[in-house]
């Protein structure tokens, strides 16, 4: 089926359309971050002079180097482990069946759905208890546990789609089922575990309730807990605010352009074969 | 739980598999007891360890916690169920369900229904080459931090922000409004940042659908004479329930789950007027002692949130059976 001209040009206005409703507060946040300060009272204007100083401002005024650097290390931390730990558990659910294999897949996979206020709750009370809480732990290993929801899920299933001839041939040649693993079925699958990985990536970057109720020294901020501080210290410096925004928001944005068939088709896919 | 029943279903999809997995472990792994019974626990436990200490314990202990009274620090009393029975009673967090479901028709509502239209007028657009172009775009507001979002929005509602300009430009002056200070607005205002998130989702979600459509379904109605809607009610409807079913689970959980937009914007202001649930339970167990409340509204919002999954997913289910 080819398109006519006419439905070409119809389909364009439409989606531009809808782009532009969704581009321009985005646009609108970009310039508002070159405004100078004195002249943004918040609203859509294209700036007489680009001013790059409100991200000094904003960088020094609310020590985004170490909001920053507070997210680079538990977003790493977490994705690290997730993989593993993910990897692990996705081979054991798809290569095995055990007693219990059900109730433990279910289990693990719930923590997909779940709000965060199911757990955080008595998770607060228990890492202040042993003395946990405000440390870069109480961030990574809760975020972890819901990472694998997903993680788990997705490795299952991935695994479970890796042609058995294969396997059958390296468990032939005597390799052990960790050798199995790691140097016949995760070098091909290189691509669906790196969109599993993304996905994990742009949830912890983003998370927002967890690191606010666990941390309170300013040194272990992550970047979104450290915006919403920073907002509320300068309500209405809709400059320094924009940048500071634009700093948070650019770490996942840059990857996502670079990377964003996998990010849709995960989120599509993902989710869809739950 | 939709996952549940799919989990199932995936098996029953490859008995091939499954039967020849049985098979083979059963003839190379017999006299290796190690091997067949102990391993795979050893492959699952470290995630489980993780989910059960972090996740999995602290959510049983949510539901314990909600059967009691206690501040955070002093001695804590058994009350049974009453927290329930307030969390019904009181009027601010029953509001606070009452805005959700506001939240909902703007989260899920809007943005499916603009989506469906949207796809039967560009139904055939995945033939664009431009295509993959849109499709970054429109999804761009579904990786950018919340908090950023709700920065960015509380300057586009302010008093001389693009809302209020583009009234202004329209001569539309008298509309204007501080429109997260006001009563009246500030729930649609917010949620009208959920109809921003999740409308390109939607879009995407649905292009990517009616792009796997076979091209010889529209041409087969179409030789009967079907207009654009008749094909849309014939074919593109029925075919996209399975993402019309993801979408709206994606969408109606977010509007449940509204949490950071709410307490960037307003902490539920002004009066309770966007309190939510997820913002009840947080203010209540960390601002006003109110730990055994506020768990019992944690495992409300978790139950709502099981069954709607559930539901959905059964629409879909049914719909296919």
């Amino acid at each position: 089926m080819k398109l006519s001209r006419r439905e070409v040009v119809a389909n364009n206005v439409v989606l531009i359309a809808f782009s532009l409703f969704a581009v321009i507060p985005l646009v609108g946040v970009l310039l508002s971050s070159l405004t100078p300060s004195v002249e943004n009272s918040g609203g859509f204007s294209i700036p007489k002079s680009l001013v790059f100083s409100n991200y000094g401002d904003a960088w020094t005024q609310g020590s985004f180097g170490s909001y920053l650097m507070s997210s680079v290390i538990v977003t790493v931390a977490v994705v690290a482990l997730t993989a593993v730990l993910g990897i692990f558990a996705g081979f054991g659910f798809s290569r095995f069946r055990f007693r219990g294999s059900g109730i433990l897949f279910g289990l693990i996979v719930i923590g997909m759905a779940l709000p965060s206020e199911a757990f955080i709750i008595p998770l607060y009370f228990n890492l202040r208890d042993v003395g946990l809480t405000d440390s870069y732990w109480a961030l990574i290993l809760p975020q972890t546990a819901q990472s694998l929801g997903f993680a788990v899920f997705w490795m299952r299933n991935q695994f479970r789609a890796f042609p058995l001839e294969i396997i059958e041939a390296a468990r032939l040649d005597g390799a052990s089922d960790t050798r199995v693993l790691w140097q016949i079925m995760v070098p091909p699958m290189i691509s669906q575990i790196g969109t599993m990985l993304l996905l994990v990536m742009m949830w912890t970057w983003n998370e927002f309730l967890i690191p606010l109720v666990m941390i309170v020294s300013t040194s272990r901020k992550t970047a979104p807990l450290g915006l919403a501080s920073f907002q509320g210290q300068h309500l209405t410096n809709y400059s320094l605010l924009s940048a500071a925004g634009v700093m948070v928001a650019i770490p996942v944005v840059l990857i996502y352009f670079i990377m964003q068939k996998k990010f849709i088709s995960g989120v599509a896919g993902g989710i869809s074969l739950r | 739980m939709t996952r549940d029943d799919e989990s199932g279903d995936g098996r029953s999809v490859q008995p091939g598999l499954a039967a020849s997995n049985e098979e083979y472990d059963e003839k190379k792994l017999r006299g290796s007891r190690f091997r067949s019974i102990i391993a795979p626990y050893l492959y699952v436990a470290p995630a489980f360890v993780v989910f059960a200490a972090f996740l999995g314990w602290q959510l049983v202990q949510t539901a314990e916690y909600s059967l009691f009274d206690w501040d955070g620090l002093g001695a804590s009393t058994f009350v049974g169920l009453s927290n329930y029975l307030e969390t019904f009673q009181d009027p601010e967090i029953r509001s606070s369900f009452i805005h959700a479901l506001v939240l909902t028709l703007f989260y899920a509502g809007i943005p499916v229904i603009v989506a469906l239209i949207l796809t039967v007028l560009i139904s055939r657009s995945s033939k664009m080459k431009v295509m993959s172009f849109y499709r970054t775009v429109l999804f761009l507001p579904q990786v950018i931090s919340s908090v950023v979002v709700a920065t960015i929005w509380v300057s586009m509602y302010s008093q001389n922000g693009f809302i209020n300009q583009i009234l202004n430009a329209f001569h539309l002056g008298g509309l204007t409004h501080a429109w997260l200070g006001d009563y009246s607005t500030a729930l649609i205002a917010i949620g009208v940042v959920g109809t921003w998130t999740n409308m390109g989702l939607c879009l995407v979600l649905f292009l990517s659908g009616v792009g796997n459509i076979e091209p010889e379904l529209f041409e087969a109605v179409r030789l009967d004479g079907a207009n654009k809607w008749q094909e849309f009610f014939a074919i593109t409807l029925p075919e996209l329930r399975g993402q019309i079913s993801v979408a709206l689970t994606l969408t109606v959980i977010s509007a449940f789950k509204t949490f950071d937009l709410v307490f960037v914007t307003t902490r539920g202001g002004p009066g309770n007027s966007t309190s939510v649930p997820a913002w009840e339970a947080y203010n209540r167990a960390f601002n006003t002692g109110q730990v055994g409340l506020a768990s019992a509204v944690a495992v409300v919002l978790t139950v709502l949130i099981v069954i709607i999954t559930w539901a959905i997913g059964r629409i879909d289910a049914k719909e296919t059976a």
